[in-house]
């Protein structure tokens, strides 16, 4: 068994030391770029987090939709090579919920402070099902 | 706002550049030598450094833009020495623009590039968008930046032979076949790719120059509104309507959806200025089309920043750009699958 702190409490440290410590000490460029630093250590965090548990419900997903099987990167090319040719689209069954779902999963990692995400879930919560 | 030379700590390249710079003062300039070297940014795509010029006793600030290093001048890029030109042109059609002072040389030793005038202004998108200070230039700059498009689209594109000549479907397949090199299926850029190819309108009957990343984040802006139109190096000749659409893609919104032009204007302010301005009448189906585009080709733009990434700047600006691409995907869901 590795010992602990874990790394997700070592990445937020050292996040929060180039955001808190770091950046207010630098100017211009570097100051950015420590902020920069710190923001890209979080979403790193975020996705050894999430990522697992949400890539096993993509992959469910996926071979539900095309009735295959294959890896996430083979599900993927196979699920955009249908919509490029057109033999799906918005209208078959299952294809816009799973795009929806997919995406806001890969959002909420990458910036879960995208206003367009805010908007997006608000929306979706407005609508009828 | 970046700090000054002597507080940095300056590198050898840094030594190097301010050292050809005083020479280049002294050739070319009519100066005395440079003080206060500066860089602004830390792009990958093009390197910006501030300075001022010493001549007669006075301090004339200067911007030196060049590419990367002073010769990594990317493939999509038309080059510093055709966006020098463009800018003159530009100025001279009456879009505010910063002016060249002076195109760099192989003698200058200075790699590629030009001198231009440093104006003064907001550039930061979410400021311009949301500033109390800049909240009467917003009352006014959508239809200033429709004038700016008149005019861009004004200038005579055989004056700038090297620049690429694209039909709306050439675009829109040069994106996809970008799309397609990285190798890594993106589910909605299939779907939107689609959505666009179905629906691309025919070549435009009089092609213009257009700038090609007109938008906020490429302005300058005071409190009186539009100072200079900034960044040139993706200007091609293709549909005038794409300057109108890009300028509106919910990116370059900063949060604040109920104003499409950039985050600061409306659609109708933005079209009035154009077509008072002596630009056609807007197509606001083309307009809506590069609008959505707009959203498409900045997810592929930031998601070739992962090669980019591993191979020529593993900066983690980068790495992060390229953490952007879902954004686009979640704007291109609400636009298509809303």
């Amino acid at each position: 068994m590795q010992d602990q702190p874990l790394p997700e409490e070592i990445i937020a440290a050292v996040a929060r030391f180039l955001r808190e410590a770091v950046a207010p000490a630098l100017e211009g460029a570097l100051s950015f770029n420590a902020r920069v630093a710190a923001n890209a250590l979080e979403m790193a965090a975020r996705q050894l987090r999430d990522a697992p548990a949400g890539e096993i419900e993509e992959l469910a997903s996926l071979r539900a939709l095309l009735g295959s099987e294959g890896d996430l990167l083979t599900l993927n090319a196979e699920l955009s090579a249908r919509l490029a040719d057109g033999r799906f689209d918005l209208e078959t069954p299952g294809v816009a919920e799973h795009l929806w779902r997919v995406t806001l999963a890969k959002i909420a990692v990458d910036q879960p402070t995208y206003w367009g995400y805010r908007a997006a879930l608000n929306d979706r919560a407005a609508a009828p099902d | 706002m970046s700090a000054s030379p002597s507080e940095t700590r300056p590198g050898d390249a840094e030594v190097r550049l301010a050292a050809a710079l005083d020479g280049l003062a002294r050739a070319r300039l009519g100066g005395e030598g440079v003080i206060d070297l500066t860089r602004l940014t830390a792009g990958a795509s093009q390197e910006i450094w501030r300075f001022s010029l010493r001549e007669k006793g006075a301090l004339t600030p200067l911007i030196l833009r060049r590419a990367p290093g002073g010769e990594r001048v990317a493939d999509t890029a038309i080059g510093p020495e055709v966006e020098a030109q463009l800018l003159k042109a530009a100025s001279a059609a009456g879009v505010p623009t910063p002016r060249v002072v002076h195109v760099l040389t192989p003698e200058d030793g200075l790699g590629r590039g030009y001198l231009m005038s440093f104006v003064d202004g907001e550039t930061l998108g979410g400021r311009i968008a949301r500033s109390e200070a800049l909240s009467d230039a917003r009352q006014v700059l959508a239809g200033q930046c429709g004038a700016a498009m008149a005019a861009i689209h004004r200038i005579d594109p055989e004056a700038f032979p090297t620049l690429k000549r694209v039909t709306p479907r050439e675009f829109v397949t040069q994106y996809l076949e970008a799309y397609r090199a990285s190798a890594w299926p993106r589910p909605v850029f299939d779907l939107a790719f689609r959505w666009l190819l179905d629906r691309c309108p025919p070549p435009p009957q009089t092609p213009a120059l257009v700038h090609g990343d007109f938008r906020n984040g490429n302005i300058m802006v005071g409190p009186e509104g539009l100072r200079a139109v900034l960044d040139w190096e993706l200007a091609h000749v293709a549909d005038p309507m794409e300057d109108l659409g890009w300028i509106c893609a919910n990116s370059w919104r900063f949060g604040v959806e109920d104003k499409p032009v950039g985050g600061f204007g409306l659609r109708q302010d933005l079209w009035a200025g154009y077509e008072a301005a002596g630009g056609a009448k807007v197509d606001p189906d083309r307009a809506r089309f590069w609008e959505v585009f707009g959203s498409l080709r900045w997810g592929v733009m930031c998601s070739g920043m992962a090669n980019a990434f591993r191979t020529v700047d593993p900066s983690i600006e980068r790495a992060v750009i390229a953490r952007r691409t879902s954004e686009t995907e979640v704007d291109l869901l609400r636009l298509l699958a809303g």
